[in-house]
């Protein structure tokens, strides 16, 4: 065979192997901390991967596309703002954990029916992580409420209760109303039956007694609790549960079609004047009860969820100006 | 009007050189494979995607707006798929060894010698079109594809049967090379007609046979000429000439065949139906077009073909049969593929207005794929970050109704020779092409 022939060959050969290797070897080098994530709706298959390794202290570099429609990706129980993941588009984020655990990745858009499964977990190991991490059980399972049980309220305004008009009765009301405790532990009918059956009450009518209980259930809000509240109650719920509260969200047909039954109507006082405070954390963390409402807990924290539900129950009370 | 190029020793020694070739041959195949390489371990992105973007932007751009107007079957000059089956063929990637080794080569059965197939291929893949434009594992499958068939029938069959036959590209360039202002053709044909062993059909010690299987002693048209260089080198008399020449000089012998007229509407149609799938507003159409598989897809494909092979080919039927009865011979023949003639410039304006369209707006992705190819994340040459923008959109509008309307006058020049030859009105076949370019006009505008 001829020299010029050999080198022929040799440069096509050793040409195409170069190029072809080249580019992998170098990828496999760098790209050890690198993670590609894809989102598609649920229906498609949601996060890709939707789990992920990392290292206490190590940065995780991540970089998000989207398959289909607008995303948008966070970090359940993280003040890390959320960052859109676009079609066609890279999106690049690092990310550092100062704490093992598991944290939950998650859809913030709403991309489709089940935009809500749209989740996936990133185990961070490292230091500490061998170390039992304090569990504090939520106040619902320390009540042993039963949150799949019905919760008709045993008594309803004839009309919308006012904390306004609440405030102006409030120095009647003994400091044992006004905690936290009381607050979260007891639902708005039970509170207003606890101020009825109460002799320090007895110069007050019924509508009165009701504003009082609006204003208990409002001052263990703040303003700023409540705009927190409802922005979350905007970009989390009002998919189902609809911007007014009344189970009339953009899903909630598709949510019946699925589950039989109507997201919950937050505007009815039959039934959420007789949620706690407490029943209402423990609907939101769990999720479930055969309606197709997602699971928080991995989500929000304690603070958002009570800033949440005292959003919901806005529904319920004239708050006045906030 | 022509002038040889040829004559220039510096120009037809590079045009003969063997070793100039292959490293154009081996860069392209480098970046062929790089193309199928990222196609699948890439980001499945599209237009992040080195697969994508130069495949269906920065290639198809040069092939359809540089390469095939100005140098015909150039692209297949350099284009790398053949190679590797060719070497196995040939068991040389340079000069002709001693010893040819033995395949089958079998000679491709004479009912084949047209390009039915490669109507059919391309239409194939045009129908899948809005998922292998935007989805890389898809194209580097269509690719990977291409290449395998291309090699196993290297091995099969004798010469550049892929090519010649099959290749779902190939047979468009072949039709619209004919307006190219380049050709190979023979100096002087009776040296052919005296030649014995005809080395440049057959090859010899210092080339091979035509590849695509033409004898070019008797080359009239663009259309089956691969510019491939053998016979330049082979011919012992020196007979072999590059010309240059005025544009679409092949159109003044109009073809007679079927197929090529059929590829004529096929290509027709494809532009117009790609402009309004991936250029028009209408989402409903974008989505059946990439539903593969779907009732929508099946309407859309049903569509597709029902224009390509159904109405477009009806209504200038009835052009023709218009154009027969304002006959001025009593009985014409081949009126129907000899008018289609008129459709080569129209088509390739309308792929180039077309074209001009997406490869503009896209254009950025080709410098962002550059630095980042596999969508890893890299910036080989500080270029990934570049904003998406498009380019020249004010003059973007007037080009492709310049191009359109340009096309038009063309197309109906062309007929208008046609006629003359046939004897025949051109009217009918104008009127025919004025209605379509008013299609793609109210499309693309």
């Amino acid at each position: 065979m001829k020299r010029s022939e050999i080198l022929g060959r040799l440069l096509v050969i050793i040409g195409v192997v170069l190029v072809l290797s080249v580019p992998l070897a170098v990828h496999f080098y760098n790209g050890q901390n690198i993670v590609e994530i894809h989102g598609r709706v649920a229906e498609s298959g949601g996060w890709s991967p939707s789990s992920i390794q990392a290292q206490v202290g190590v940065p995780l570099h991540l970089r998000l596309t989207s398959d289909d429609v607008m995303h948008s990706f966070a970090i359940g129980q993280s003040d890390m703002p959320p960052v859109d993941v676009a079609p066609g588009k890279m999106t690049e984020l690092t990310l550092t954990f100062d704490k093992p655990g598991t944290y939950t990745y998650y859809c913030t858009r709403w991309c489709g029916p089940n935009h809500w499964r749209m989740r996936g977990v990133i185990e961070v190991t490292g230091d500490g992580s061998d170390a039992p991490q304090p569990v504090t059980p939520p106040l619902y399972m320390t009540l042993h409420l039963d949150i799949d049980a019905a919760h008709p309220a045993a008594v309803t305004p004839a009309e919308k209760p006012s904390t306004l008009r609440g405030a102006a009765s409030a120095a009647l009301l003994s400091a044992g109303y006004l905690t936290p405790d009381y607050y979260l532990s007891h639902s708005p009918a039970q509170s207003y039956l606890d101020l009825r059956a109460d002799a320090a009450f007895s110069s007050l009518n019924d509508p009165e007694v009701w504003d009082l209980v609006a204003y208990i259930w409002q001052s263990n809000t703040t303003s700023e609790r409540l705009v927190e509240g409802q922005r979350l109650y905007a970009q989390n719920c009002a998919a189902c549960h609809g911007e007014s509260g009344e189970g009339n969200g953009v899903f909630a047909a598709g949510v019946k079609a699925q589950t039989g039954k109507l997201p919950a109507n937050f505007a009815d006082p039959a039934s959420m004047l007789g949620a706690s405070p407490a029943l209402l954390q423990g609907k939101i963390l769990r999720g479930g009860m055969g309606t197709g409402m997602p699971y928080w807990g991995p989500i929000f924290n304690d603070e958002t969820i009570w800033g949440i539900i005292g959003y919901l129950y806005t529904f319920q009370f004239d708050e006045g100006q906030r | 009007m022509r002038s040889d190029l040829t004559r220039f020793p510096f120009v037809k020694s590079l045009l003969k050189n063997r070793w100039l070739q292959l490293l154009v041959f081996f860069v392209m195949l480098a970046g062929f494979f790089f193309a199928i390489l990222s196609g699948f371990a890439g980001t499945p992105v599209g237009n992040n995607n080195f697969g994508i973007v130069f495949v269906w932007i920065a290639w198809w751009a040069i092939l359809i707006l540089i390469a095939v107007p100005f140098f015909g079957r150039g692209w297949c000059a350099v284009c790398p798929i053949p190679l590797p089956g060719e070497w196995l063929q040939r068991g040389a990637i340079l000069e002709p060894p001693a010893r040819k080794p033995h395949w089958l080569d079998l000679r491709w059965p004479n009912k084949m010698r047209n390009i039915w197939l490669q109507n059919l291929t391309f239409t194939l893949v045009a129908l899948f079109s809005s998922v292998i434009l935007t989805t890389p594992k898809v194209t580097a499958l269509v690719l990977a594809a291409m290449f395998f068939m291309a090699v196993g029938m290297s091995i099969v069959f004798e010469r550049r049967t892929f090519c010649r036959y099959l290749c779902p590209v190939g047979g468009f360039i072949g039709l619209y090379a004919q307006v190219a202002p380049l050709e190979l053709r023979v100096k002087d044909k009776r040296v052919c007609a005296a030649c014995k062993d005809k080395p440049c059909y057959n090859g010899s010690q210092v080339g091979y046979g035509c590849p695509w299987d033409a004898f070019p002693g008797g080359l009239t048209r663009n259309t089956y000429c691969g510019l491939c260089m053998e016979c330049l080198r082979t011919c012992p008399y020196d007979n072999i000439a590059i010309n240059t020449r005025p544009f679409a000089a092949d159109l003044a012998k109009p073809s007679t065949r079927m197929d090529e007229a059929f590829k004529a509407f096929i290509m027709l149609g494809a532009a117009m139906i790609y402009a309004g799938v991936l250029l028009g507003p209408w989402g409903a159409l974008k989505l059946a077009a990439y539903s593969v598989g779907t009732v929508a897809w099946l309407g859309y494909a049903a569509a597709f073909l029902a224009l390509i092979f159904g109405i477009l080919p009806a209504c200038f039927t009835l052009a023709v049969k218009i154009a027969q009865r304002f006959s001025r011979s009593s009985a014409p023949q081949h009126l129907f593929a000899k008018f289609a003639t008129a459709l080569v410039p129209l088509g390739l304006m309308f792929w180039i207005a077309f074209s001009l369209s997406f490869v503009l707006t896209n254009a950025t992705y080709i410098l962002t794929a550059l630095s980042d190819p596999f969508g890893w994340g890299w910036n080989l040459f500080g270029t990934a970050g570049v904003a998406w923008q498009p380019y020249f959109t004010t003059l973007l509008v007037p080009v492709q109704a310049l191009a359109l309307v340009g096309g038009l006058l063309w197309s109906a020049r062309t007929a208008q020779k046609v006629g003359a030859e046939v004897k025949a009105s051109p009217i009918p076949v104008i009127v025919f092409c004025t209605l379509t370019t008013l299609v793609m006009l109210g499309l693309l505008l």
